[in-house]
């Protein structure tokens, strides 16, 4: 491999901090010393930065959204454009501390996105973070991009879940079922064995030519589609198990669109919304039915859904309903902290810096990262990157 | 030069992935597998067919946010390219994609077009089409290796 990876996963040291290291001179008292913690996010299609305030609970955030950047190239996203993410993270920076007031000296630490995702993203992040904490001499994390989002509803203004729970990963990269016992200790239960959830969204979206990635706008055509007309499978449903399947869902609404452009020569709007509605009803049932099975596997009555797919308002109706009926109760993100974001990178550094969690300087990154390999902060000899 | 090509008419998923498995036969390491198709068309089932044929028991996700996932075998390794959501072809450095192109590793790629000029030239470029329940895969070989493997897969339907 021509990166620098994989060795400093393996090494699993405790880094050392040269010269005054700002943290090296407070280690009984971290948490009242790290009170700014930056978050960057460059994992996929977005560049996000972040500012956690952990004394007043502020978070300053910007987002640069790539895909809005390529949309005039028929709306298929340039993901490994790696140059984008240089060249925004810095201005982002600078724009994100003008408004939070005060320079670079009042950051504390640093955590940036270590993986899962495409390598030479994430390596324009990690370098960007591990730059900037060399220069501030100040310490750095590589963050798990789905423990981010898993503890995004943390963040929430209202409820907050607590540990244990179980949480729903839904994107357009994963789908997946954990059982989360405490922070860094994560279970798999169950994931998708082909298309993830907002993949299959994305995908008929371009079936039903509204565009890639168009998964909000099929949620958007289902609200004016009427129910019954269609009916699609439910995948994996009548299977054990946890595992989800959007595969089979993905070829039935192809096989349904040839159909009704046999008979129709064209699809007219109603035929597109109803399509829409019955698709995403069946994705929406699926992942309820799997959710309900889970809780009451594990016997643990919080529901927490986190990734893109969890701004879906159909589903967060029925996950929350559904979850009532089981004694329990649904966490949500913040609505702009759903899809990827510099503010659950920031919270999630912030929680492991301040329980004491230190890494190396290298310059470290996994494409492929299983999210159960985490270890809680601090745990000796499993340090995660 | 110019080598036949060969049509195979497909019907249903099962069968879509046995074909998989009889490509997986005749393809080993070194091998370069074009696919192209709709989405939907089955790509991704054809090379779970294969996989399985391999020897890979566990889950075989879609490729299409990684781009690439690689898989090691008993035999050699296995990487399955999506490059649908590649915007550039130069692109395909950011992915490590030069790393995977070995005498070990047979590479099957879903949407080569994306990096037209950058792919080296495949061995077998496989077209799927065909809606409901039957495929129609025509499979045109583009080396004398290609031509081999092709008149080696062993299909009954």
């Amino acid at each position: 491999m021509p990166y620098l990876i994989e060795s400093s996963i393996l090494a699993g040291h405790i880094p050392t901090l040269k010269g005054d290291g700002f943290y090296r001179q407070t280690p009984a008292n971290a948490k009242n010393y790290l009170m700014k913690v930056i978050g960057i996010e460059t994992s996929c299609d977005e560049t996000g930065i972040a500012l956690y305030d952990s004394v007043s609970g502020a978070m300053f955030q910007r987002l640069h959204s790539q895909i809005k950047l390529h949309a005039p190239f028929g709306g298929v996203v340039p993901e490994l454009a790696s140059r984008n993410h240089i060249q925004r993270t810095l201005p982002l920076l600078d724009e994100l501390l003008s408004e939070a007031g005060g320079g670079k000296g009042q950051i504390d630490g640093i955590a940036y996105t270590a993986g899962p995702g495409l390598i030479g993203a994430l390596l324009a992040g990690a370098a960007i973070a591990r730059s900037l904490a060399w220069a501030l001499n100040r310490p750095a994390i590589g963050i798990h991009h789905m423990e981010g989002h898993l503890l995004a509803p943390l963040l929430a203004a209202g409820d907050k879940p607590e540990f244990p729970f179980i949480a729903l990963l839904a994107s357009g990269g994963h789908t997946q079922l954990i059982q989360a016992d405490r922070h860094g200790c994560y279970q798999m239960l169950g994931q998708t064995v082909d298309d993830a959830a907002g993949e299959a969204f994305d995908k008929i979206a371009k079936m039903l030519g509204l565009g890639y990635p168009g998964g909000p706008e099929v949620s958007r055509l289902a609200e004016t589609g009427q129910p019954g007309r269609f009916k699609f499978p439910r995948p994996m449903v009548n299977r054990k198990g946890l595992d989800f399947s959007f595969s089979g869902l993905k070829t039935f609404v192809r096989n349904t669109i040839a159909s009704q452009t046999e008979k129709a020569q064209t699809l007219d709007r109603q035929t597109i919304a109803d399509i829409c509605l019955e698709f995403e009803t069946a994705v929406v049932d699926s992942l309820t039915i799997k959710c309900r099975r889970a809780l009451r596997q594990c016997n643990t009555p919080r529901l927490v859904i986190a990734g893109g797919v969890s701004a879906n308002r159909r589903l967060r109706q029925k996950l929350t309903e559904m979850a009532l009926q089981e004694g329990g109760a649904a966490y949500f993100p913040p609505p702009d902290l759903c899809t990827d974001n510099g503010a659950m990178i920031a919270y999630a550094g912030y929680l492991r810096l301040a329980s004491g969690a230190r890494q190396g300087n290298e310059i470290s990154a996994r494409a492929r990262w299983p999210l159960t390999e985490l270890r809680p902060p601090r745990q000796p000899e499993t340090e995660h990157l | 030069m110019v080598w036949r090509m060969r049509v195979i008419d497909v019907q249903g998923e099962a069968a879509q992935r046995r074909l998989g498995g009889a490509l997986a036969d005749v393809a080993g390491g070194g091998f370069v597998v074009f696919l192209r198709g709709d989405l939907g068309a089955g790509k991704s089932t054809l090379v779970r067919g294969a996989l399985r044929r391999l020897g890979y028991s566990g889950v075989v996700p879609s490729p299409t946010y990684p781009l690439l996932e690689c898989y090691e075998l008993n035999k050699g390794r296995l990487c399955h390219f999506d490059l649908y959501r590649l915007g550039d072809p130069e692109e395909l450095e950011f992915i490590g994609a030069r790393d995977v192109f070995d005498t070990r590793t047979s590479c099957w790629i879903e949407w080569p077009e994306r990096a037209a000029g950058v792919l080296p030239q495949p061995d077998l470029d496989i077209h799927i089409t065909g809606a409901h329940e039957g495929r129609r895969v025509a499979l045109i070989p583009h080396s004398p290796r290609g031509k081999t493997a092709l008149e080696g897969i062993r299909w009954s339907g």
